[in-house]
Parts: structure tokens; sequence; C-alpha cells
């Protein structure tokens, strides 16, 4: 097992240096100009060009990628073009409110979609089964913002329960942080509920019709057992996959969600980021995401052991 | 009967509410603010972005600054003469003035602030181009010494908007102009105190009353007068979802939007609880930029018949919708202002599509395509490309518009390459009218080639307009330059300017107090 962690954190390594190629390449070929930006409207084309000398943007394509590979191996991240301050502390500052977003979602998805899921291939076409089935397509094609507006104008405007917008530090207000966590990770959980319940029902369903499920309910074992024992059990792996897969989603969505509810986290930075065209800031990010997703993958892969003891590595 | 212990008791009760009165906080009044933009730098010299110029006014005062009428105002400065010969400039400081630190405003502070400043701004250049030298007399007194008679000199040390010349201490004002400031540098002279650890790039900014500040005797008006803050903090709230804006406007979480986008305004004004103010009364003008160096736009003929063809209200209507937020103004230095004037107008502006067909044909325009740049994401420019399309296809043009973000227009319009290798012809922008109130002022007057802004405008006769203008000292003459410079700019524009438009400020009703002025300032508003 540590054989195959210590193979797989390797195997990040080219991960990295080609999503790293990757993003500076397109960043340097997408048009837009960060001096321009800085710049402002009412700037002369020679104060735009002072401001790109003074960012190195004149130099060739490949050095300015040597230097910043350079600077990324000592673990130095660059400096945003527009804050005056490390891309690393910007990330330390934004990375809060995404994480405690990803987290509530992922609880709150996981613990509404599974028992749904399972409930939904129990009982197969029943009008529990129906609704489960409409409200996971419907979770699919509402997108995401729209939900969010939805709910604000209900939650926020018309009964006045929660608040429409912000974020409050967990360690600051710990019920303020809560009732603003609320909307968000409804808003960001209706895909991905939609998502791991039809999986969830669809596997489960698979397991139902197997021998081993006749043959614990002919041991008299109530319905319960048979289903979170050893039904749910069985069809874990597709659900863990689909569950690690989401966070991807949610990555995404988290871009939407974040703006829609004023959340100054990752997602926002990287929307800020990719319109004023701030190289290192971009970069950084998503390189960022990209170990986050690739690190989230092999903790899937190591759960897969802990609910399907045929699993070795 | 007489009971010691509980007339102790109660004398102990008593002074322990009074105690818990005289301890108990008093709420600060915070206003939070939704801006046009979240503040990423904090340099307002470096850039020329608006949102820095308000976080500008914010932390840094000013040496003048102009009042609602368009007369500029002594600030900082307390007295200052001219010489007999109009040559020489004296200025003195009022007293009492301090930077957030404690430490005095000093003369060497205001020369080391005006000299950054003309390093980065056009009306700066212009005014230090015709400066001999600027020099401290003492502590509070600066003169400024010019090679000739120069019309411009307080109206460029009061310009109200980008880039206002922000008075900073000497330390500050002599970091390379072409590099921003530090953030430990974000110290002023000026009504609200920058408070750094709580800065959150993204999420908000916090200004803290500056409780030292001596504001004038004057009342406020416009930029000028006392700055007397009536809240104890001012918050700007990153929100970037205007319709998100719009519910934390309503549920109370928030003051103020500055610019509510125009078609969410109908929402706001059927609530009860909110208002919309037109803080900015000569608001805005949409411009059509040519790029002079192109063919066929190297042809003054061929820019003119884009002026014959165009209507304003068309373009006013596609994006701004309601004509309580737009007028319709020939005036290209903004209608209300003192220049403001038609002369030459009358043949241009009209639509007249049939004419500027002639025009064209007399010009012998080929049919090249003119590559039209078409910003996508931004509310108040999206519609403005289709409707210049649709006019100048009525005139006889063939136009390729070309759609794209503002970011990518705004570093694509620097490049003179030609517009079907990634250049471009022309592009739609918005101009803030404070910004444009004088033709040295308004940056796409400027016809000095290389050195003028992208569309690079090569008219010796607009540049000569332009220098008289500068030098000119009565304001009656300095009028009828305007008008002469019109009137030939008419025939050889640099640029059309396609209606003047209004972005109102929404607020709950208990916000009062918001002064009518070029840029949103924040003295003198209170909360009830």
């Amino acid at each position: 097992m540590l054989d195959f962690i210590a193979r797989r954190l390797i195997a990040i390594i080219p991960v990295l240096a080609v999503v790293a190629v990757f993003v500076f390449l397109m960043l340097r070929l997408t048009p837009g100009d960060p001096a321009a930006v800085i710049a402002g409207d009412n700037a002369t084309s020679d104060q735009i060009a002072d401001i790109r000398a003074k960012l190195g943007l004149n130099e060739p394509i490949w050095t300015q990628f040597a230097i910043w590979i350079g600077n990324v191996l000592q673990g130095n991240f660059g400096e945003s073009f527009f804050f005056k301050k490390t891309v690393a502390e910007l990330i330390a500052q934004r990375v809060e409110p995404t994480l405690a977003l990803a987290i509530c979602t992922l609880l709150f998805a996981v613990t509404v979609s599974v028992p749904i899921g399972v409930m939904a291939a129990y009982r197969q076409g029943s009008l529990l089964d129906r609704a489960v089935m409409g409200f996971s397509v419907l979770g699919f094609s509402v997108p995401g913002f729209v939900i969010g507006y939805c709910l604000i104008y209900v939650f926020a405007i018309e009964l006045g329960w929660l608040p429409v917008q912000g974020y409050i530090r967990i360690g600051v207000n710990f019920w303020g942080f809560l009732e603003r966590m609320i909307l968000p990770s409804l808003t960001l959980s209706v895909g991905f509920i939609a998502l791991i319940s039809r999986i969830t029902r669809a596997s489960v369903l698979e397991v139902l019709n197997e021998d081993y499920i006749r043959t614990a309910r002919a041991k008299g074992l109530s319905n319960r057992v048979v289903l979170m024992r050893h039904a749910l059990r069985n069809a874990a792996v597709p659900i863990l996959t689909v569950i690690g897969l989401g966070i991807a989603i949610l990555i995404g969505g988290a871009v939407v969600t974040e703006s829609v509810f004023g959340l100054p986290g990752l997602g926002r930075l990287t929307v800020e980021a990719v319109l004023s065209r701030d190289f290192p800031t971009i970069q950084t990010v998503i390189l960022l995401f990209s170990v986050v997703y690739v690190v989230i993958n092999l903790l899937i892969d190591i759960s897969y052991t802990l609910f399907d003891p045929r699993i070795r590595y | 009967m007489f009971s010691f212990r509980k007339s102790a008791l109660a004398v102990l009760a008593a002074a322990s509410v009074g105690g818990l009165m005289a301890a108990a906080p008093v709420q600060a009044q915070t206003l939070k603010v939704v801006m046009h933009s979240d503040v990423k730098i904090l340099d307002p010299i470096w850039t020329t972005a608006y949102i820095q110029r308000n976080h500008g006014y914010m932390v840094w005062d000013t040496l003048f600054a102009m009042d609602e009428k368009f007369d500029v105002k002594p600030q900082m400065v307390d007295k200052y003469d001219v010489s007999a010969d109009k040559l020489t400039w004296t200025f003195t400081l009022r007293d009492g003035l301090e930077w957030h630190d404690g430490k005095p405003v000093t003369a060497e502070d205001c020369v080391a602030s005006i000299k950054r400043w003309a390093a980065r701004d056009s009306m700066g250049q212009k005014l230090m181009a015709s400066a001999e030298g600027l020099e401290v007399v003492d502590a509070k007194t600066f003169k400024l010494k010019m090679k000739e008679p120069y019309g411009l000199v307080l109206q460029s040390l009061g310009k109200p908007s980008s880039n206002v010349p922000f008075m900073m201490p000497k330390k500050t004002a002599e970091t390379d102009p072409m590099q921003q400031i530090k953030i430990e540098d974000v110290i002023g002279s000026g009504p609200f105190v920058f408070k750094a650890d709580e800065w959150k790039p993204g999420e908000k900014i916090v200004y803290v009353k500056n409780t030292k500040y001596k504001p004038r005797a004057e009342p406020p008006s416009g930029l000028s007068g006392g700055k007397v803050v009536k809240v104890d903090r001012v918050e700007w709230i990153a929100m970037p979802d205007a319709q998100t804006q719009i519910g934390a406007l309503q549920s109370g979480e928030i003051d103020m939007i500055e610019a509510p986008g125009h078609d969410l305004l109908p929402l706001l004004a059927k609530d009860k609880n909110i208002n919309l103010l037109n803080g900015n009364p000569t608001g805005n003008q949409y411009t059509f930029r040519f790029n002079s160096t192109a063919k066929p736009f190297d042809n003054t003929k061929v820019r003119h018949a884009v002026f014959v063809a165009f209507a304003q209200e068309d373009f006013l209507k596609a994006t701004i919708g309601d004509p309580q937020w737009f007028k319709v103004c020939k005036a290209p230095f903004v209608c209300g202002t003192p220049l403001a004037t038609d002369a030459g107008m009358a043949d241009v502006l009209n639509g007249n599509a049939a004419k500027a067909k002639q025009l064209l044909t007399e010009a012998g325009y080929d049919g090249t395509p003119i590559v039209l740049m078409h910003s996508t994401d931004l509310q108040v420019l999206t519609n403005l490309a289709p409707v210049a399309k649709a006019q100048m296809e009525r005139a006889g043009f063939k136009v390729d518009m070309v759609s794209m973000d503002w970011q990518t227009l705004v570093a694509r319009r620097v490049k003179k390459d030609p517009p079907n290798a990634g250049g471009w012809h022309a592009f739609l922008t918005s101009w803030v009218a404070a910004d444009i109130l004088n033709p040295v002022m308004a940056g796409f007057f400027n016809a000095s080639c290389d050195k003028a802004m992208f569309g690079w405008p090569c008219d010796a006769t607009i540049e000569k307009f332009r220098d008289q203008f500068a030098k000119e000292t009565d304001p009656a003459k300095q009028k009828q330059i305007v008008e002469d410079l019109q009137k030939y700019w008419v025939d050889h524009p640099t640029h059309i300017n396609v209606g003047q438009w209004y972005a109102p400020l929404a607020r709950r009703n208990n916000i009062e107090g918001n002064l009518i002025a070029p840029a949103p300032v924040f003295w003198n508003v209170s909360k009830k």
C-alpha cells in the first residue's frame, strides 16, 4: 500500500509539469495584456509599455517560463501583478471560504443523496423513485446561479431568515459562519446530489439483484441491515468514484457560487485573476487545483480498500 | 428607618448601573458600500482606473479641488498668489495639516507629490513641460515658476479625476512613478485612514475616520470645502454579482451601491426603502474612437462621414434604455459644463446616412472592412458596437465586428498592427465627464501622433489649438479657442461623442449627505 501511495505521489510530478507548461503557454497565447489592465483606461501606449517592461513581460516567453518555474521550485509562487501581495499570501487568505464551502457541500450532498439513492433503488418504480429521478434531472439541468438567485429571493429577501451574501470566518463567529454557508452549500449541493443519488440508485439496484442479497434476505436479516451492510457496502466503489469526480464539478461550481454569494474564496480569485490577466495568480491557483484533484483521487482510490477487501495495491 | 446596608447596596447598584452604562460600547457607525469594482491596486498615481481614484479621495487630500460649479478652490492650500507677469505661482499650505502617522505635511512633500503625479498624468506632463521649476520656499510654502503664462495651473492641480494630484509624504512620493507604492506607504492626510490590517482583496477594504483631520470651514461643494466625516468607518465590500448587490441592499446588509446596473434600476425604484441619486449630474460620455493610422480612417473625410452617419439616441436607447438616465448632447466637452458648446456640430450626429454615403464616395472609400472591436462583458458598453455597425452599414461602410472581452480589447487597442492582422479600426468606450472638461484634459483630443493615446491621431492644427488653450489665462478667450477647435475637429475628428449617460447610486433611505461630485466621496455622508 505504501509503495502504491509513494508511486502515486511521484506520479503527481509529471502531471504538474504538464499542467504548468500548458497553463503557462495558454495564458501567453490568450489575448489580453495585464499591463494594459493595470494602467487603466486613460493610459497612453508609452505608460503601458513601461509597465510591461517592469513586469518582465517583454522577455522571451521561454525566459519568462524559466524564471517562473525556477521560482516555483524554490517555493516562490511570485507576486500578483495587481495586489502588492505574494500569490501564496493571497491564496492563504482565500482558501478558507472555498474549503468551508466544499466541506459543507460534500457533507450535505452525501448525507442527502446516498440515503435517497438507496431508497429510490429499494423502492424502484415507486413515487419516491420517480421523484428522486425527476429531481436529479432538474438538478443537472438548472444552472447553479439560477438556484442561487431563487434561494436568495426566498430565504434572504422574502423570509429574511438568512443573509444574502458574505462570509464570516469560522473562528470569528460560528453562527455567523454557519448562516452564511447554508445557501451557498445548498446551491452547490443540488447538482452534486443529483449526480450521487442517481449513481447510488443505479449501483444499489445492480447489487440488489445479486445472489448474496437474496441469501441475506433468506437468512431473515432486516431490510435495513440488508441495504446498509450488504447492498450499500458492495455498491460503494462506483459511488466513491463519482464523489471523487464530483470534486472537479465542485471546484467549477465554486467559481459561480462564490460570485453569487459574495464569498471571497479561491473560485472568485480565479475569475478575478483571469479577467485581469494576473498571470502569476492564475498559474498558481490552477497548479493548486491540480494538486487537490490528484490527491483527492488518490484518497478515493485508497478508500476503495475499506469497502472492498478484494482491492489490494 | 434608615438602613445603612440597604443604602450601601442601593449606592453600589446605582454605581454599577452607571458604570455599566458608561462602559457600554457605543455602536460605531459603519457605512457598507459596494463600489463598481474591488480595490486591487492601492496607488492612485500608478493607474488611471476610477476605483483607485475613489480610493485616493478617501486617503489623500489635494491642494485644490473642483466645486459643484466647476470652479477650482483651495483645499490643502491656504492661500496662493500669482506674480504680475503670471509666471510665478506661490502656494502656502494651511495650518494643522498632518499625515496619518502624525507627521506634519510640508511643502517638500507637496513638491515631490506633484513631480510624481506629473510623470504619469498627461495634464501634469503638459504643466511641467511649461514650468521652469518647482521649488520649496519654507516648510509651508512652495513656488511654481512657468516659462510663459499658463492658463491651466489651478485646473491641473485641482484636476478632479484620473490621475488626481494627491499629496503624499515625500518618502512615498519619491517612489519610481512606474512602480506601485507599498502597502505600508498608504498614508495620506485625507479624511479617512486606510486600515491595512483589514484589507482583504476580493473581500473588503476598510477606512476609518481620521479623527485628527481638520476640515476647511467652508461647506462642502463638489470635491471642495469642508470634508466633515460623519461615520466612524466605511467598508467597501467586494461583491461582483449585480443581482446579489441588489438583494444585499434590499435586505439592508449594505447601505449603498455605487453603480447598480441600468437594467436593475426599475427593481430598486420600486423599493420604498431605497432611493436613487444621480450624484454626478455631468455623468459620462460614450465615445467612438478611430484608429487614425489605419486605412481608411487615415482619411479625415472618411472619419467625418462616420460623424455624419451617427445618431446618438440609438446608442443611448440600446445601452441605457430609460431616457431619465441619458441625454442626447452634441457638445464634446459635456453638456452642463463651462466649455459646453454646439459650435460646428449642426451637420453631424443627425444619422444622415445619405450624406455620409456621398462623403464616402467623394473620399474614395474602397470597401475595406472596418474592424470594429466589440466588448461583450461590460454591460454599459456591450450594445454600443452593434448600433455603430448598423449605422455605419446604412451609410455604406463594410463592418467586421469582432467580439471580445474588455480586457482583450484593452490589450488590442494599443497594437498598431494592420487591422486584419491583430490591429483595429475602431472601438467604443466611455469617459467620466470630469476627465474630458477641456481639450488638454480630454485624452482623445490629444493629436500628437505617436505620443497620443491609442488611435494615434496626428494633427498639428488640433495640437496648436490645445497649446493655445493651455497658455490662455482668460476664460472667455479659452472658450473661443474651444469653439474654433471644435469647428475644425468636426471635419478632422479624432473620435466621436455618441451621447451622455448617468449612473445613479442606490442607497437606503437612512443614508444622507452624498455630495454632487464627479467622483463618489464619503465625507458628509451620514447614516441615521
